[in-house]
């Protein structure tokens, strides 16, 4: 443990030493600090007026969080700056292949460059974050508590790592700084989205979703330097000489991954869909236990909690009981109002959506949705069980006939999408990053093709003409 | 010692960058690795640096396998790479104590090692200007002070004369020498042909990731150019008419003042030579050896290799 803190304060140290003495990164980080603080300082002086004469003490509230938001952002837009001088820059001088032949491990190298990236643009984002709030103590304004500061900083913790270890990811593509400045906007567009929906959250002001933003980023941070950690290879670092795109290639590499070695469809259905499923065996169990879990989590989350809200009384049930009754007549008209392949094609779109989904996150947003989905069933059999109808019936009836083939669908999707996160995280020594990624996507889109799209085409015909039929019949016994 | 079996490198499954290069330098013996730019020096460098893994077969570095033992490979050889590779923010001093650090010796040996070589490769009075100052000179003797800071048992050494002035190349060789002659292991790429003829035990040329050729100068000049020649010059115009060679001798030129023999076996038919030469009177000055290059064995061996025909 102490011999590997060693070797990565040692590069960290060199790092440190190149970077304070580069005036091109101190010089703009020194002005940003200075002068931004000062700037932000009188646009909330301004903002305050401006309140005050016009009353808006919710935003007056939020408007100091927000600004310290933005303050310790301008200083970490430098994080790439130093991320892809530190990786690109040495390989483009060639610095980096006497530290590559030195018996430094390939993850010391990555973590000590890393730690330099994060820390030096924090040192200065928190600096200026200081700055601002020394400013402000001499003015009458309400700080914000120490909770939602806490939650601020730890905000802009997780998004230094999370564009450092995304410039890194970068920098191993990239043979050129040139190269990586312009895939580097592949960080910048993100991390700016990202910067809005957070500050939607802060002008929201609930403090608990803020906390589960933090959270996510963590996580997201922490997947993202596994990601570098395991394309990190002096192998593939010095593997490549030119940044090309070979569409002939990745076309033929994508194709025969998706066929496999079978001859005709029929072989393909035989051997390779079966053998993909084998391989999705371990990400399936977790998807199912995921989903089982939330389920009842769900539903008794309805059951437990919804009747402290509502109070459910006998003549509430029979109301609602009653509306449904006289309402159940409407499913005959489900297939003019939902056609079946409006339904298919917005089950399709919400798959690929859960890939795109779970490309930007390792998974993780992929996973979530699908739990959005899987609690929405947890939710519909709860309210059932409120209203006195039999759980137990109500998904036999009105879920499991389209389900048996929907869940399937989108659970196997899900799987797919664990599987290509994990995948992306995992080191594969004989591989580089790109070949990795169109390898998996390729598994994606078998199992896509092959299975999703024709399970889901046969649950929307069944969704929007038989489950109406199915639950009519049963309603009475429900 | 460096031992190579097969040793192979393929890029994208498709370029095969090395082709089954066998090597076998022993301790004390220094290996000239010759060829065209591209023609597969620098990754078998790589290869035998553990930077790259092979595809094909094997390498031991040192007594450990390159697979299988890549850090302690590492940490046995000394690299000087194509680029001289120095973080121009940092001092002499700073720069060598770094690499100290990263190979593991103690703040004693790295002061030891580094005043050492500053002062070796005259470097000591810019010791504390930033690299980024030096000359390009400089800068490649800082290059190989790295190489030597931890005094490798294996050394790879690509160009490393290149861009000094004649003074220093001498200085660079000369260490090179004294490094061989305490046993190091020593491979260098060069395009420098003269310094591959003087420094070198063995020499092997490289062409689209295949060797060629591997062996000594002697062997390799006997193998592509053949048999050694022996010019008589004299003193004056002088026929020798039709003589009778003795066996092993054959007659390849001839001009008004001096005749070229190619000899077989030079130690026997040499004085049978000489002295046929003399009872027919000839004014003899000179009988030599005519000096064949290692830059002829060289471009013999490339224009074999693509097919077109060498002019000497």
């Amino acid at each position: 443990m102490r011999r590997n803190w060693n070797a990565i304060w040692m590069v960290a140290q060199r790092e440190f030493q190149d970077q304070f003495r580069d005036w091109r990164i101190i010089v703009p980080m020194f002005i940003m600090v200075a002068l931004f603080p000062f700037i932000a300082d009188n646009s909330t002086r301004q903002a305050i007026n401006f309140m005050n004469r016009f009353g808006g003490d919710l935003i007056l509230d939020r408007i100091i969080p927000f600004v310290v938001l933005v303050i310790g952002f301008f200083p970490l837009s430098f994080t790439l700056i130093v991320a892809l001088e530190s990786f690109v820059g040495e390989k483009e001088r060639g610095t980096i292949e006497p530290l590559l032949s030195s018996p430094l491990d390939d993850r010391h190298l990555y973590l000590g460059k890393l730690l330099v990236g994060v820390s030096t643009p924090l040192l200065f984002s928190y600096g200026s974050v200081g700055l601002y709030l020394l400013l402000l103590s001499r003015r009458d304004v309400e700080f914000p508590s120490a909770y939602m500061m806490t939650l601020i900083l730890s905000l802009t913790f997780a998004h230094a790592v999370l564009m450092v270890s995304s410039a890194i990811v970068i920098s191993v593509q990239a043979t050129t700084i040139r190269a990586a400045n312009l895939l580097a906007s592949f960080v910048v567009v993100p991390v700016a989205f990202l910067l809005q929906g957070e500050t939607v959250l802060i002008f929201w002001g609930d403090e608990g979703v803020l906390f589960y933003a933090v959270v996510g980023l963590t996580i997201l941070s922490g997947l993202l330097i596994r990601l570098g950690l395991s394309h990190f290879k002096r192998e593939y670092l010095l593997g490549r000489e030119i940044d090309t795109l070979n569409f002939k290639s990745i076309g033929r590499t994508f194709l025969a991954r998706v066929t496999g070695n079978a001859k005709s469809i029929f072989e393909w259905y035989r051997v390779e869909i079966p053998a993909t499923l084998r391989q999705l065996r371990q990400p399936l169990l977790i998807v199912i236990s995921v989903a089982v879990l939330t389920i009842a989590a769900a539903y008794l989350w309805v059951v437990i909690y919804v009747p402290t809200y509502i109070e459910i009384t006998p003549e509430r049930v029979q109301e609602s009981q009653k509306y449904l009754s006289a309402n159940i007549g409407n499913l005959d008209f489900l297939s003019e109002n939902v056609p079946a392949p409006w339904l298919f094609f917005s089950n399709v779109r919400a798959t690929i959506l859960f890939l795109f989904a779970g490309l930007i996150s390792f998974a993780t947003l992929a996973v979530t949705l699908f739990m959005v989905n899987m609690a929405l069933v947890g939710v519909v059999l709860g309210g059932a069980s409120l209203i006195h109808f039999s759980p137990v019936m109500v998904f036999a009836v009105a879920i499991l006939p389209h389900g048996l083939f929907e869940l399937t669908a989108v659970t196997i999707a899900t799987a797919a999408v664990l599987k290509v996160g994990a995948v992306l995280v995992t080191p594969q020594p004989d591989k580089s990053m790109g070949e990795v990624f169109i390898l998996s996507l390729a598994d994606w889109f078998r199992v896509f093709i092959g299975l999703v799209v024709p399970l889901l085409a046969i649950a929307a015909m069944i969704e929007v003409y038989l489950t109406p039929v199915i639950i009519k019949m049963a309603f009475p016994y429900l | 010692m460096i031992e190579s079996n097969d040793l192979s490198k393929q890029f994208n499954n498709e370029f095969w960058a090395v082709d089954g290069v066998n090597l076998n330098v022993q301790p004390g013996q220094i290996l000239a690795l010759l060829g065209q730019n591209g023609a597969g020096k620098t990754t078998t460098v790589r290869m035998l640096t553990a930077l790259l893994s092979p595809t094909r077969g094997w390498a031991r570095v040192g007594g450990y396998d390159v697979v299988k033992h890549p850090q302690e490979v590492r940490a046995n050889v000394g690299v000087l790479t194509e680029q001289h590779g120095l973080y121009m923010r940092m001092t002499g001093e700073e720069y060598l104590d770094f690499f100290g650090k990263v190979y593991g010796l103690d703040a004693k040996t790295r002061k030891s090692r580094s005043d050492y070589l500053l002062d070796y490769f005259g470097l000591k009075e810019a010791a504390r200007q930033r690299s980024g100052e030096y000359s390009k000179g400089m800068k490649q003797k800082l290059a190989l002070a790295r190489a030597l800071i931890h005094d490798p048992a294996v050394l790879l050494l690509d160009e490393p004369t290149s861009a000094m002035d004649p003074e220093s190349a001498q200085l660079v060789r000369n260490e090179i020498s004294r490094l061989r002659s305490s046993s190091r292991t020593i491979i260098i790429c060069t395009h420098n042909l003269a310094e591959a003829e003087a420094l070198s035990d063995q020499i092997a040329i490289i062409y689209r990731g295949k060797i060629l050729l591997n062996g000594t100068l002697e062997e390799l000049k006997r193998t592509v150019l053949g048999p050694v020649e022996y010019e008589a010059k004299f003193a004056h115009e002088f026929d020798a008419g039709e003589f009778e060679l003795p066996s092993g001798a054959e007659l390849t030129s001839r001009s008004a003042t001096s005749l070229r023999f190619r000899v077989e076996a030079p130690q026997d038919v040499n004085p049978k030579l000489v002295n046929a030469l003399t009872s027919r009177n000839a004014p003899l000055v000179s009988f030599q050896e005519v000096p064949k290059k290692l830059e002829h064995v060289y471009l013999k061996t490339m224009a074999d290799a693509q097919g077109v025909t060498y002019a000497a």
